[in-house]
C-alpha cells in the first residue's frame, strides 16, 4: 500500500466496510443458528395438537362438577344449580380480588354451566371441590389445599394467596351438548 | 502463583521431566494441592468443606453417569426406570442411595463452607472473586438438584416442577411464554423430564468448570484463615501435602461414615414418601415440600401474602406472587454483594464481638427458623413466623452487616498467624482493632496492589 493510500484513508477507511460487512453476515448466521436451539424448547407440534379438547357436557346433572384434561392439566365443568347461581349473582358487586361477574366468566344463555381450568392461580395446584363429598372451602366453590385459597361458585378467589380467578379457557358450544375448549 | 517460599516442582524420572516440558499437569497439581502450595497453618475443621464439597461432587458425578446407563426419561418409563434399578439392577440401590443422599450431603458441606466464609468473612478482598465464583456454583447446584429431582416422575417430582416453572410465569409480561417454553408444553410432559434429564447431567460437568476457576481465584492470594491476618512469612504456612491432605483426608473419613449410615441405614429419611407415587397431573399432594437444602428459600418465597398496593388507592404494584419470586432470587443474589456491604477492615468473626453477636443469635437462628417454616404448612403461625424471618435476614445483609461494620470497635488482631498460634510474645505491639494493615483489607473492586504482606511470587 502506497503512502499517499494511506492518508487518504484517515478517519472511514474502506477496510472498515468488509469488517462491517464480514461480521454481520457472520452474525446473521449466528442468529439462524441459534433461532432452532431456542425454538425446539417450545411446544412442540404433538403438545399443540392436543392444545383443543371436546367436552360432552350433556350428561352433567345440576350440582355434579366433571374432570376433563385440557393441555395436560385437569379441567373443572360444572353445571350449577338455580341457588348457586342465584348466590354467585347476588356475589357479583362483592369485593374481590379480581372482580369479575357470574355472566362474564359464562356464556350467554348457559349461565349455568362454568367451565374453568383446575389450576390454583398462586402455584398450579388442582383445587379440591370438584368431586363429592371433597372441601369446597368458605364460599362452596373450590378450595386449593396447598396455600389454602378460597374460590366461590363461580371459581372466582375470594380468600387465600392466588392472585386471579380460576382461569376460564376459551370454549365454545359446537352443539348444546359439546363444547370445544381451546 | 505462590509465595515466594513455595517449594517448587522437581520431576525425578526421565519419564516426569518429559511430561513436565510438554503437558505440565503433574506441576500443576503439585501447585495446586500438592507440597507447592503453602497454606497457613493455623486453619481450623471449618477449613475441610471445601475439599469435601470437591469430593462430594465427584460422589454425584461418577453415581449419576452410572445411574443414567439404566434410567429412561419417558414420562411412561422414567418411575419404573427408577424401581428396576432399585430392584434388578446389580448394587442399584445402594448406587441410588449414594447419589440422592450424596446430594443432601453435597449441600450440607456446602452449607458449612457458606456460613464459614460467612463468619470469617473470607468473600472480602483480595478474596472477592472466589465469594463471586462460589455464589455461582451455588446457585448451579440449586438448579441441579432440583431438575434432578424431578427425574422420579413421582408425585413430588411433577408438581416440584410444576409449582417452580410457575415462579417464571409470575414475571410481568414474558412470564408466561418464557414458562411454556421452559416447560415445553402448557404443564411438565415428556418434553420437560427430557430436558431437565439432559440438562441434569450436562450441568454438573459446568460446576467442574466452575470449581476450577473458584480453585484457581483461590490460589492468587492463597487461603484465608481463622484471624484474618494475612500470610506474612514463611513461619506462617506449611505446604497443603502433606498437612493438609492428611486433616482433609481424616476428615472425609469422618464424613463418610456419617454418610453411610444415612446410605445403608436411612435411605430415605431426607425424602418424601409421595415421591414412590407415580405422578398424576391430575391429583395435588396435599403438602408439596421441596427438599430439605430448599427449605429456607421455600419460606421466603411463600413469606409474601399480600400484594403491595398503594395505599388507600387499591392499586396494585407489585403480585405477592411476584414479590415473593423477587424475594426468593433476591435471597442469594444479595450475597454477590456482600464483598461491599460489609465494610469492617477486620475478617475474622473472632475478632468483631458485635458482628459474632448478630451471626449466632440473628443470623444462624433466623435461617433455622426459615428452615423450619419452609417445611410447614402454609397456615398460622408460620406463615408469620416466615415473614418476621425473612425481614431479618435481609436486614442482616443489607442493614445490620453495613452498620455494624462501620460502628464496631474490633479486639486487637495478633500481629501474625505464628504470633497467634505460638502464643503472645516480645510485648505485642499491635493496636487495638487495626492489626497488621487497617484499611487496606477492604479495597475497592480490582485495581490496587494486594496487602504488603503478600506478595505473590508467580
Amino acid at each position: 500500500m502506497s503512502t499517499a493510500e494511506t492518508s487518504s484513508e484517515e478517519g472511514v477507511r474502506r477496510r472498515d466496510w468488509i469488517h462491517i460487512a464480514a461480521l454481520s453476515t457472520a452474525g446473521v448466521g449466528a442468529v439462524g443458528v441459534v433461532i432452532p436451539l431456542v425454538s425446539q424448547m417450545a411446544p412442540s407440534a404433538d403438545v399443540l395438537a392436543a392444545s383443543t379438547t371436546n367436552v360432552d357436557v350433556g350428561a352433567i346433572e345440576a350440582g355434579q362438577t366433571i374432570k376433563a384434561v385440557f393441555r395436560g392439566q385437569p379441567l373443572f365443568v360444572k353445571r350449577l344449580t338455580s341457588a348457586e347461581i342465584e348466590q354467585a349473582r347476588s356475589d357479583d358487586a362483592a369485593n374481590m380480588r379480581d372482580p369479575q361477574t357470574l355472566a362474564d366468566r359464562t356464556k350467554e344463555g348457559h349461565e349455568d354451566l362454568l367451565v374453568t381450568l383446575g389450576v390454583c392461580t398462586h402455584l398450579g395446584c388442582v383445587p379440591l371441590g370438584a368431586a363429592e363429598g371433597e372441601n369446597k372451602g368458605e364460599f362452596g366453590g373450590y378450595f386449593c389445599p396447598c396455600h389454602g385459597s378460597h374460590y366461590d361458585v363461580a371459581g372466582r378467589i375470594r380468600k387465600g394467596p392466588a392472585p386471579t380467578n380460576l382461569v376460564v379457557p376459551e370454549y365454545e358450544f359446537s352443539s348444546d351438548a359439546i363444547i370445544q375448549v381451546g | 502463583m505462590s509465595f515466594a517460599w513455595a517449594k517448587q516442582y522437581e520431576p525425578k524420572s526421565d519419564f516426569t521431566k518429559w511430561v513436565d516440558e510438554k503437558l505440565p499437569i503433574p506441576r500443576m497439581v503439585y501447585n495446586a494441592i500438592g507440597g507447592g502450595y503453602p497454606v497457613p497453618r493455623n486453619l481450623n475443621y471449618m477449613w475441610n468443606f471445601g475439599v469435601l464439597a470437591g469430593f462430594f461432587l465427584m460422589v454425584q458425578i461418577i453415581t449419576g453417569v452410572v445411574l443414567a446407563m439404566h434410567y429412561t426419561s419417558g414420562v411412561d418409563s422414567a418411575f419404573g426406570s427408577i424401581e428396576h434399578i432399585m430392584r434388578n439392577v446389580n448394587y442399584g440401590w445402594m448406587l441410588r442411595y449414594a447419589h440422592a443422599n450424596g446430594a443432601s450431603f453435597f449441600f450440607i458441606v456446602i452449607y458449612m463452607h457458606i456460613f464459614r466464609g460467612l463468619f470469617y468473612s473470607s468473600y472480602k478482598a483480595p478474596r472477592e472473586m472466589i465469594w463471586l465464583l462460589g455464589v455461582v456454583i451455588f446457585l448451579l447446584m440449586m438448579a441441579t438438584a432440583f431438575m434432578g429431582y424431578v427425574l422420579p416422575w413421582g408425585q413430588m417430582s411433577f408438581w416440584g416442577a410444576k409449582v417452580i416453572t410457575g415462579l417464571f410465569g409470575a414475571i410481568p409480561f414474558v412470564g408466561e411464554p418464557l414458562q411454556i417454553w421452559l416447560v415445553g408444553g402448557y404443564a411438565p410432559n415428556a418434553a420437560t423430564l427430557s430436558r431437565f434429564f439432559s440438562l441434569h447431567f450436562l450441568l454438573p460437568f459446568v460446576i467442574a468448570g466452575v470449581v476450577i476457576l473458584h480453585i484457581w481465584a483461590l490460589h492468587i492470594p492463597g487461603s484465608s484463615n481463622p484471624t484474618g491476618v494475612e500470610v506474612k512469612a514463611e513461619s506462617d504456612t506449611v505446604p497443603f501435602h502433606p498437612y493438609y491432605t492428611a486433616k482433609d483426608g481424616w476428615f472425609l473419613g469422618l464424613v463418610l461414615i456419617i454418610f453411610s449410615l444415612f446410605v445403608f441405614f436411612a435411605p430415605n429419611v431426607l425424602g418424601h414418601p409421595d415421591n414412590y407415587i407415580e405422578a398424576n397431573p391430575l391429583s395435588t399432594p396435599a403438602h408439596i415440600v421441596p427438599e430439605w437444602y430448599f427449605l429456607p428459600f421455600y419460606a421466603i418465597l411463600r413469606a409474601f401474602t399480600a400484594d403491595l398496593t398503594i395505599p388507600f388507592t387499591g392499586i396494585v404494584l407489585v403480585e405477592a406472587k411476584l414479590l415473593g419470586v423477587i424475594a426468593m432470587f433476591g435471597s442469594i443474589l444479595v450475597w454477590f454483594f456482600l464483598p461491599w456491604l460489609d465494610k469492617s477492615p477486620v475478617r475474622s468473626g473472632s475478632y468483631r464481638p458485635l458482628f459474632a453477636r448478630f451471626f449466632w443469635f440473628g443470623f444462624i437462628p433466623c435461617f433455622a427458623v426459615l428452615m423450619y417454616v419452609g417445611g410447614a404448612p402454609a397456615e398460622e403461625p408460620y406463615v408469620l413466623l416466615s415473614q418476621v424471618a425473612t425481614a431479618y435476614y435481609f436486614l442482616h445483609f443489607l442493614v445490620i452487616l453495613p452498620i455494624v461494620s462501620q460502628i464496631e470497635k474490633p479486639k486487637p488482631l495478633p500481629f501474625s498467624i505464628t504470633q497467634a498460634v505460638l502464643g503472645h510474645k516480645e510485648g505485642d505491639g499491635t493496636s487495638d482493632g487495626g492489626g497488621d494493615t487497617p484499611g487496606k483489607v477492604v479495597k475497592p473492586l480490582p485495581g490496587g496492589s494486594p496487602d504488603g504482606s503478600l506478595q505473590p511470587a508467580e
